[in-house]
Parts: structure tokens; sequence; C-alpha cells
């Protein structure tokens, strides 16, 4: 009916005014609020943005290190006394050869003269145990190479990699010495007499420190003297304070211990370590033997300075000495660390690799994908377009819902009660892994299936039981299809779900130190969130490197994942 | 907006149609109900052959209801619930031995917005006859689609073109590729659910020229809000009113000459 009643529309009801004071404010009100809104918009975006850059760029920063490794470059014999000493030339005997001798006579000729047995454990403690393995394969696949020269890459050790890649522990150097150095001896126990008074600044500031420490403890001990402490228990803390003063008014020699930062001498072809100084001498041990005992020139010799001590770093002055010796004759090389993605698991950091944990991790999703896939998609389809509505599938409805909030630790606790206890399936196997894995995603994939399918307009059920199709040639010629995209963007979210999950795969006992590469289902295994979890638990440093790179390697499956569902979307995105 | 129809459309109308022609679909007393809710009331009606038959009315009137009946869509509707006899060439299309998805293929059904599957022109009017297994070979196939096309009067427009997609095609060509599909499995009656009220007067005016010409072929029946295109294309009208069929005869008659108030009422355009 579209009778209008006639009359006045009543005068009492207000028309919006332009210019009243009240108009104005309540406009100057409307922008105001509009304004805070968008701000507090901004804020948010900005809080969000800076959190995953600051997170994006710790974990970069710590990983990229993580896939470089250092190696020493050097000529290298293969001798075959030491590889083959009988002779024989049999694959076996090349194979049982001793080719870290071979690597450690390597590392001996590019610093000759380290003949102390301590220095020369030091020495070789730089070099990777498993040093000779590339060196092993080389030789096993050319025979030939016996008794040749090779310039070939050798793997260093963890310590000695990180000690290159950290920059904290980077030596300061000196070179611009004021008076002449004579040292007393070319290996030993040696002093060297400076002519100027090169060391008076570093006695200077070891004396400050030696006051500084005195300072420290003094309040330390009116601390405690505040506090009730009786005069005896003090009377230690005293008489150390009263030492650490003398010492620094003192004009005796100071001495260096592993507390302070180390001080080395370069001189003559050869480094010294010191133990004590004075303004214009000091006394040490030669780390690398001088070549001779002649008097060096202004400016020819260097103070190297370690401002890290010795005792926090992992590295010692003679190894670190040895390591800058080898880089400063450009053995060094650093490479990019393929041997990271071809190796399995390791005790030695430098040997470690993500190999086996990645291969895990694609046999536990193929066993996911290959049950998920069919039994989700199924399932949706029957509860979204041929279910009756009653009771139970309701009930079935929302126990698929509940299912998807489950803590993911229960259904580790339900594979390790159903399919390790009750079936009897080996333990750690991906197997196992994927079966859990499928029953966490599961609801996931349902869900975002039946939402897929229910988004396909029913004007194409429709037409297609217009033309005379049936229900399920309705489903399965054109709604499946249209849903495909959406089934495919929950299914490779639900899969990114489960390549990142832990907690059920300790249940059931993925998590080991697993050496070999899986090449089975049933074959012990474990995945890369797990290998990441393991890593991290380690107290080298090293692995903490490892344990960024990994994540890293985690994160850009995770992003390719979720850019296939991206792209897959938009590429399938119709229009109707 | 005139809501009144145009007299001289009714009267060439109505001069094409002189003879009685036999009932191709006979309902008697069809109640259909929505859960508890009744939608339609003791309807019945005999739908004549080869003709053009319109369903007018306001909305939620049951006209729709009474259409899907026909080709028994609403049994996609599982709150529904339909009784009484509807007959199609004197068999009861609700008879337990009949497969639903049979009789859809011999009652076809267009509706209300273009609704072409997101494939190819072709495989939109391939589809049904490949489903029912009316072709025998590939070259069958290519003849049912373009004598469909053509019968849609589409084929000249799409004949290039029949890779592409059919959502790619415009309202009204689209509207006339669902024509074509549902006429390439050759239908008995064609079930036209307001087959208009998405596309412009031009679109407009080319599908009701396409009525025009199938009806020689196929049983019609059409719903519609447009009086003026019930006028224009029907020879027989029905007008139906919360539910209840008002009143049904020659198109001409319903509008020039109503016997119920409430038809009049609304052809003259006092609600709706």
């Amino acid at each position: 009916m579209t009778d209008i009643t006639s009359g006045e529309f009543p005068s009492s009801i207000r028309r919006v005014e332009f210019d009243s004071a009240e108009s104005k404010a309540r406009l100057r009100g409307r922008y105001k609020s509009e304004a805070r809104f968008k701000a507090y918009g901004i804020v948010a975006l900005v809080i969000t943005t800076s959190f995953l850059l600051a997170l994006l760029t710790s974990i970069v920063s710590r990983g990229v290190p993580g896939f470089f490794q250092n190696y020493l470059v050097t000529e290298v014999l293969v001798d075959a006394a030491k590889i083959d000493p009988q002779g024989k030339g049999t694959p076996e005997a090349l194979r049982a050869g001793d080719y870290s001798a071979v690597a450690r006579a390597a590392l001996a000729d590019a610093i000759p003269g380290i003949n102390e047995r301590q220095l020369k454990k030091e020495l070789n403690g730089l070099l990777s145990s498993g040093a000779g393995d590339d060196l092993r394969e080389m030789v096993l696949a050319n025979p030939s190479l016996l008794g040749q020269r090779i310039r070939t890459p050798l793997l260093l050790a963890d310590q000695a990699d990180i000690f290159l890649k950290e920059t904290e522990s980077a030596v300061r150097v000196f070179a611009d010495t004021r008076g002449s150095a004579t040292p007393s001896a070319t290996t030993g126990d040696i002093t060297i007499l400076v002519s100027g008074n090169d060391f008076a600044d570093d006695v200077a500031l070891i004396k400050a420190e030696l006051v500084n420490s005195a300072v420290a403890l003094e309040k330390n001990i009116a601390l405690r003297a505040g506090r009730g402490a009786s005069a005896e228990s003090l009377a230690d803390l005293k008489a150390q304070a009263a030492e650490l003063r003398q010492r620094a008014a003192g004009t005796a020699s100071e001495t260096l211990d592993s507390k302070t930062a180390s001080r080395l001498v370069a001189i003559n072809g050869g480094v010294v370590k010191v133990k004590e100084m004075t303004p214009t001498s000091v006394r040490g041990d030669v780390i690398v033997p001088l070549t001779t005992t002649a008097e060096a020139a202004p400016g020819t010799w260097q103070i190297r300075v370690y401002d890290r001590p010795e005792a926090d770093r992992n590295m010692n002055d003679r190894a670190a000495t040895f390591l800058e010796q080898l880089k400063s004759k450009g053995l060094i090389e650093s490479k990019f660390n393929w041997a990271f993605f071809t190796r399995g698991d390791s005790r030695e950091a430098e040997l470690a690799g993500i190999q086996g944990a990645l291969v895990g991790s694609i046999l536990t999703l193929l066993v996911t994908i290959g049950l998920c896939l069919p039994i989700g998609v199924l399932a949706a389809i029957y509860l979204e377009e041929f279910a009756p509505k009653n009771r139970f599938t309701e009930l079935i409805e929302i126990n698929i819902n509940n299912l998807a909030a489950v803590p993911s630790i229960v259904f580790g606790l339900l594979g390790l009660a159903v399919f390790l206890n009750f079936f009897g399936l080996p333990r750690s196997a991906p197997l196992v892994g994927g079966l859990v894995l499928a029953l966490l995603v599961l609801p996931t994939i349902i869900i975002a299936s039946r939402a897929a399918l229910k988004s396909v307009p029913p004007s194409i059920r429709e037409a297609a039981l217009g033309v005379g199709a049936s229900h399920q040639q309705a489903v399965f010629h054109h709604v499946l299809p249209l849903a495909m995209p959406g089934i495919m963007t929950g299914t490779i979210i639900g899969m990114a779900h489960a390549l990142g999950e832990t907690a059920p795969l300790l249940m059931i006992g993925m998590i080991a130190f697993i050496v070999d590469v899986p090449t089975s289902l049933t074959q012990a295994a474990t995945v890369l969130p797990v290998q990441i979890f393991l890593w991290s638990d380690l107290p080298e440093p090293a692995f903490k490197m490892k344990t960024a790179a990994a994540i890293l390697v985690l994160l850009a499956v995770l992003f390719l994942m979720n850019g296939i569902s991206i792209w897959l979307r938009k590429k399938f995105e119709r229009r109707w | 907006m005139d809501m009144r129809p145009d007299p001289l459309v009714m009267m060439t109308s109505s001069v094409q149609d002189q003879a009685p022609k036999p009932v191709k679909v006979a309902a008697k007393n069809v109640n259909v109900y929505y859960g508890a809710k009744q939608a339609l009331k003791d309807v019945s009606v005999d739908i004549p052959v080869k003709a053009v038959t319109a369903f007018i009315g306001p909305s939620g009137c049951g006209k729709s209801t009474f259409l899907r009946c026909i080709n028994r869509m609403n049994d996609t509707v599982a709150s529904c619930r339909v009784e009484g006899l509807i007959q199609i060439d004197g068999k009861d299309i609700y008879d337990p031995a009949l497969d639903p998805v049979q009789l859809r293929a011999r009652v076809g059904m267009v509706f209300q917005k273009p609704n072409p599957f997101p494939k190819s022109i072709y495989d939109n009017v391939a589809y049904g006859p490949r489903i029912h297994g009316l072709s025998r070979s590939k070259a069958e196939l290519d003849e049912i689609v373009e004598h469909s096309l053509r019968k849609a009067s589409l084929w000249e427009e799409v004949k290039d073109r029949l890779k592409d997609s059919g959502t790619g095609l415009s309202g009204g060509q689209q509207q006339r590729l669902c024509i074509a599909r549902t006429i390439a499995i050759n239908p008995e009656i064609i079930l036209m659910d307001e087959p208009c009220s998405a596309l412009d007067p031009i679109a407009t005016a080319r599908i009701e020229e396409l009525m025009a010409e199938l009806r020689s072929n196929f049983t019609i029946i059409i719903v519609t809000h447009s009086m003026q295109q019930a006028a224009r294309v029907s020879q027989r009208t029905a007008f139906f009113h919360l539910g209840i069929l008002v009143e049904k005869g020659e198109t001409s008659q319903i509008f020039t000459n109503p016997t119920d108030k409430r038809t009049q009422d609304y052809i003259t355009g006092r609600f709706g």
C-alpha cells in the first residue's frame, strides 16, 4: 500500500543545522572520535609490526651466520703412508685410512714450528673431528689423488668457527708502537724489553681496574658492616681490598690473569702471550716461535688486545692466536654450508645438519596429508551436503569444532595410548607422527572444507539440479570443483600447522638424537621443530646458531606453504 | 509508472490462441507447507500444452513455490511438504516410483538470476546431454550444443568463443545461455522463475521474443512480477494472492475483465 497520510510534519522534530554551535560541537566530536579510532588502529599496527620486525631481525641475524661455515683452505698432502700404509689400494683400505692425520699434517704445515705438546693439541683442536671426511670421499672417488698435493677446504671445529664469526672476540691491534723491542729468546718463557713506555697506558689501565675493584669491595664491606656483620668475618675482605690498593699504588710488575683482558705481543714473526708487564717490559710465553732475537724497530711489532678475558671465551689465547695467524695468511675461507642441508644430526655442531629432520618432516606430513585430505574432505562433503540435519549430526558437528580446540599434547597422549601401546606401532616413527598429526589437523580441514562448500552459491546447485543432475552429480561436478581452492587453502594451512607442531610428537618419542636420515615410514626419525627444540637445549654456542638457522628454514617452509595457499586462493577465485 | 497493461499487446496475444489446447500439467488441491506454515492453499490449475502460462501475484504469494512443485525442486528443501495431486500428461509426478532427477530432465528450469556454471559456454550447454547420455558421439554433442544455442538465439554471438567461460557473458547472454542449457536436454516443459528480473529492458525484450518462439515446441510456465511482461508473453495467466490461486484464465480476460476484486486491485496497481 502506498497511501501517504497527508498533513504537516510535526514541527517539534528538529532538522540538522549547519551553523549552530551544538551541531558544530557534535561534528567536532564525530571527527575527533574518527581520528582517535584511526590513531588506535595505527598504534596497534605499529606495535605488531615492530614486534614482528624485532623477532625476524633477531632470528635472521642469529640464523644467517649458521648457514655459513669457515674452512681452512690449504695445501694438503694426501699422504699414502697415513691413508694406506700397506699400499693395498682397495676401497676398504682407503676408507679405513686416517684422514684426520692428513688434515692435521696440513695444519702443522700452515703454522710451522709448534712442537710443544700442549700447543700442538690446541692447534689440532682448531680442526673439526670430521675434517678428514670430505677428504676421504674425494680419495674414494678418485684414488689417483694418493700421494699428491691438493688444495682443499678442511672443516674447522665449531669453536673456531664461532670465534671467527663473533665480533665480541675481535682483537684490537696497536701497531704504532713507540719504542724498539728486544726479545730475550725465540721460544719458551721470554722477556721483551722496550725502549719506549709502550705498556704504560695498559699498566695504568690495569691499575685503574684494580682501584675500581677495591672501591667495589670497600662498598661491599661498608654495606655488610651496616647490616651488623662481625669484624672477623670482614677481615678477609678488608685484607683483599688493602692488597688491591697496594698493588694499584705500587710500581711492581702487574700480573695478567685469565680474568683480565689478554695482551699479546706480535714480534719478529712470532707471538708472545703476556704474563707480567711493567711500563717498559713484558714477560710471557711464546705461542708462535719468533724467528730471531734481533731488536724490532718501532712500528714493526704490535700489541694485540683481546678485551674479553680468556675465562669468558670458549677459545683460549693460544688457539685464538693460531686462528689469527691462519687468517692473516689468507687460509681461512667462509663458504655456504651446504652440508647443513645434507647431513643428519651430530653431537659436533659443525657436522650437524637438518637433512634428517627435513626428511622426517616430509615423511610425517605425507602420512598426514594422505590420511587427512580424503577423510577430511569426504567427511565435510557428507556433513555439508548429504547428512540429515538432526540431533546426531549436530552432536558430531559440535564435537568436530571442539576437537579443533583440544590442546595438541592431548593428541600426543592419545597417539601414545592408541598407536604405540594398543596397536604396537614403532616408537619415534614418521608413521605414528603422521597419524597423530592427522588427528590434530582433521578438524581444521573438515571445518575449512565445510566453509568452502558452504560458500559455493546455491544457484550453482540449483542450476545443476535444474538440468536433471542428481544430488551427487551436482556436488561432485559443480560444487566440489568450486570449493576446491578453499579446501586446498584450508588443507595447506592445516599442513603448515602440522609442520610446526612439536608437543604431540614428544609424546610418541620423536624427540631423540637420530643421526641417520630416515628412509622409511617406520624408521626412527625426528622432525624439524623437534630438532630445533633439541638443539636449543644444547649448551654449545655453535648450536645456538644452528638453532636459529633451522628456525629460518622452518619459517621459510611455512611462508612458502602459506604463500602457495594464498596463490591458490587468488588464482581460483571466481565470481558468480 | 503506469502499471496498467497495454490493451493492444493483450489483444494480439489472445488472438493467436483461439483453439483450446490440451492440458499438459494438471494440479488438483495442492497444499504446500514449509514446516508449520502453509504456503499454498488448495491450488488447482490446468496448464495447456505449447503455450506460455504466467503466474502473477505480489511477493510471497506462493507462485514460485507452486512453480518449484512442478519439477519437484522443493524436494531439496528439508522442511517442505507437498500435498495434493500434480500430473504431467496424466501421470502423478509425486508418485514414489518416479525419480525426481528424471522428472527434472523432462521439466527444465530457468532461474531468476542467470546462473551459468563457471565453465566454458560449450560445457554449460553440453552438461545436461552428457549426464543423461543424450549423445552418442562428439559430433552429435556438437550438434546438440549448436542447435540449443541457435534456439536460444545466442549462437551468432558466441559461436567463435565456445571455449570461453559462460560467466564472462553479459547478463542477458548468460540468461539465454541458461535457456540453451535447459533446452539442450529437450524437456517438455520449461519453468521460468522471474527470468528477466535481473536484466535490463533490452535483454528482457530478447528473452520475451525467445519465449514467443519457444512456445511452439515447449510448454512454458513463467513466474513474473511484471504485469506487462505477463500480458506480452503469456496466453494464460493465474493470479496468486496469499497462497491462494485467486483467478486463472485467458490472459486477455484476466487483464481486461477480472472477476475478482483482488485481481482487479492488483493489476491496476492498487497493491503489491
